[in-house]
């Protein structure tokens, strides 16, 4: 039941490998169509998403779990704004636009600006110079928020250029190593999957 | 925005900022008010610009010819076979569309990768060090990179040459994860001052909107 | 308990209200502190100097409602210098939710620089699928766009006469706060040999520096100070330079609260 699946992937992962390096256009057409089909798959995987959300948030109301009027809430919101953008679409002065820019756009700031306030009580708590490593990277953090911003520069008028010292030189180097290792693992994890090697992404056997 | 949909707006953000007090009614009521739309947004995107353009038109609502009939087909079937999932013993055929998707970004990965980051920064790593006094940050990069990627080299333990190299490297990643960190305090702090300024500005009108 | 402990133990609520004076004060009362512009910044300011009147520049703002307190700054200053070179202007996104967020962005830049729609701009709207998008646009931009957002088609828009793919485009621009920077890299810089300027978060910015080593991408403006500074080189007086003063003091309260915790803790270690 599995090999099926495995070998599809073994082809497709290969055609684009293969179509990377034919610059025909006839080859880059094929391409173009075949990671269209990729987007087509990732809204339906959008669809399965929301009828997961859908049943658990159902499930809660259903068993009147603690916060279950909360997930009346959920529901009614996501079909009122599904209904609503596929009836009348998203674009620029609809009604789902509107609702987005007065409700989400304000609450998905402010959630992330939460985080400062937590970042500083955080950083008050937790952040220690218990060894070598730990203050140096204290250290560099305190430098760089002085430094980057206007009061630095009032402080020291070398802090500029030696916080962009600290950007070129050993954050570089240490950001470079970074990137060749992530590259290494996404060539190496990309390369067993095409080759069936891994097979995690089939779920479990049964 | 207009006046409503300002106080709509302040109203919502406060009910977050409620946070910092204590979980409470109001901060939930936004939390999930936040899921549902955000979802119910997603879902009606993916519906106008994907499915509508690339499986609707070409199969039913037309024009069709038979080769869009096709190319249209292939997708909506592993798109309907995807959503099989929804149904426990449907999880085999559903592996199909999986595996097609998978396949897919594999294949970009590999060449990507290769070519835009791994290729392009060691052929710049690999080169000669700067005139005068720039030699010593040319070394020092050097250095910082050989170092880190020995700490990263875990198949052989961190001992002698190898684990001098490690430590030196474990410094290296400390001052960049310290300046992501400062750069992490700078984006924080950056979104709240964007909130404050629309309470107010937009909202309170106690800052002129010029 | 000694006065340092009492630190130590002070409630978290404390520290909040510290951190939102230090927010709210700045922007009532501002003191407009300098602003240096740093060099990263500098060479993505220059590499658009640098082009010819006429150019074709194809930016894509790739940001969401959460991020655009550091992006949207930054993307007017952008879109401005762009305009005042007199560049043609073509402009995408890869986020559901961009053009929310874009078409503002475009209305206010072009008002304040006399540029109009389709003359000196075309905005194509949003497309999904990162890479599909950037690798089809190699091919042929009108397959993946055959309408604009306001759903005229590409073949009467006049800037985009002759235009169809990345080799009628002398430079990408990148506006984001997610890996589509690592896309426009991987595909626009790497694969096509695109001159590349990125506009990033805060977070992300540090890790795009080994980028702009080798030259794959050709200037850095990050979070709400690189499009402060950018703001700075077009003097404009935006969003961006009016939070500085606030950015400034809540850093080092967040600074001076580190220092402090670390000296409380040694002074107690020491007594005890």
């Amino acid at each position: 039941m599995r090999s099926g699946p495995v070998i599809l992937t073994f082809l497709v992962g290969t055609a684009l490998i293969a179509l990377f390096f034919i610059p025909h256009h006839k080859a880059q057409a094929i391409n173009a169509e075949l990671l269209v089909w990729a987007t087509v798959i990732y809204a339906f995987a959008l669809i399965l998403g929301s009828i997961s959300l859908w049943n658990t948030h159902a499930r809660k109301i259903r068993l009147k779990t603690e916060g279950w009027p909360y997930s009346l809430v959920t529901l009614f919101a996501l079909v009122v704004v599904t209904a609503l953008g596929v009836w009348q679409g998203v674009g620029e002065g609809t009604v789902v636009s509107r609702i987005y820019n007065m409700v989400n756009s304000p609450l998905a700031s402010t959630m992330f600006a939460l985080l400062a306030f937590f970042i500083a009580s955080a950083a008050f708590r937790a952040f220690r110079a218990r060894n070598v490593e730990a203050t140096l990277l204290l250290v560099t953090a305190v430098l760089m928020m002085i430094g980057r911003v206007s009061i630095g520069e009032f402080i020291w008028k070398g802090f500029p250029g030696f916080t962009e010292w600290l950007l070129d030189v050993p954050n570089l180097a240490a950001k470079r190593a970074i990137a060749i290792g992530v590259g290494l693992g996404a060539v190496s994890i990309g390369l067993k999957i095409i080759l069936g090697i891994e097979r995690g992404y089939l779920g479990r056997s049964r | 925005m207009s006046v409503v949909e300002t106080w709509i707006a302040a109203f919502l953000t406060l009910c977050i900022f409620s946070f910092l007090y204590r979980d409470n009614p109001f901060y939930r009521f936004a939390e999930h008010l936040f899921v549902g739309v955000a979802a119910g947004y997603l879902l009606a995107v993916q519906y106008q610009d994907v499915i509508v353009p690339n499986v609707w038109m070409p199969l039913v609502a037309g024009p069709h010819t038979p080769r869009s009939i096709f190319l249209a087909l292939i997708p909506a079937v592993l798109g309907v076979l995807m959503l099989a999932r929804v149904w426990e013993r449907m999880a085999g055929p559903a592996r199909w569309a999986i595996a097609f998707y998978v396949g897919i970004y594999s294949g970009i990965a590999v060449p990507g990768y290769l070519q835009g980051q791994i290729f392009a920064q060691l052929s710049d790593a690999v080169k000669p060090f700067a005139p005068g006094w720039g030699a010593i940050n040319s070394a020092l990069v050097l250095l910082g990179l050989l170092t880190v990627l020995a700490y990263f080299f875990f198949s052989a333990p961190h001992r002698g040459i190898h684990g001098a190299g490690a430590r030196i490297g474990t410094w290296f990643l400390m001052v960049a994860f310290g300046a992501s960190f400062g750069y992490t305090v700078m984006a924080r702090v950056s979104l709240l001052i964007s909130r404050v300024q629309f309470l107010l500005r937009d909202w309170l009108h106690l800052i002129p909107t010029t | 308990m000694s006065w340092m402990a009492r630190i130590l133990a002070i409630d978290r609520r404390v520290i909040f209200v510290l951190v939102g004076l230090g927010t709210a004060i700045p922007l009532l009362w501002p003191v407009n502190l300098p602003i240096t512009v740093t060099p990263r910044v500098e060479a993505a300011y220059q590499t658009i100097e640098a082009l010819p009147a006429g150019s074709t520049v194809l930016i894509s703002m790739d940001y969401e409602p959460d991020t655009m307190a550091e992006l949207q700054p930054m993307s007017i200053a952008v879109l401005r210098h762009c305009f005042r070179r007199n560049l043609k202007l073509i402009v995408i996104t890869l986020y559901p939710a961009g053009p929310g967020l874009v078409e503002p962005a475009l209305r206010l830049a072009a008002a304040a620089e006399g540029k109009e729609r389709n003359k000196d701009y075309a905005f194509l709207g949003y497309k999904s699928g990162f890479q599909a998008v950037m690798i089809a646009l190699g091919e042929s931009i009108r397959q993946q766009f055959p309408v604009d957002f306001y759903k005229t088609p590409l073949d009467s828009i006049p800037i985009l006469r002759g235009v169809n793919s990345y080799s009628k485009i002398d430079l990408v621009i990148n506006l984001t706060a997610s890996t589509a920077a690592d896309y426009w890299i991987q595909f626009a810089a790497s694969r096509y040999h695109k001159p590349l300027i990125l506009g990033v978060t805060a977070v992300m910015a540090t890790d795009y520096y080994p980028y702009l080593s080798s030259r794959q991408i050709l200037g850095l403006v990050g979070g709400m100070k690189g499009a402060a500074e950018y703001e700075k080189r077009m003097d404009i007086f935006g969003d961006a330079r009016r939070g500085m003063d606030a950015q400034s003091l809540v850093h080092v309260i967040i600074a001076g609260l580190v220092i402090l915790g670390n000296a409380a803790l040694l002074t107690t270690r020491k007594t005890a």
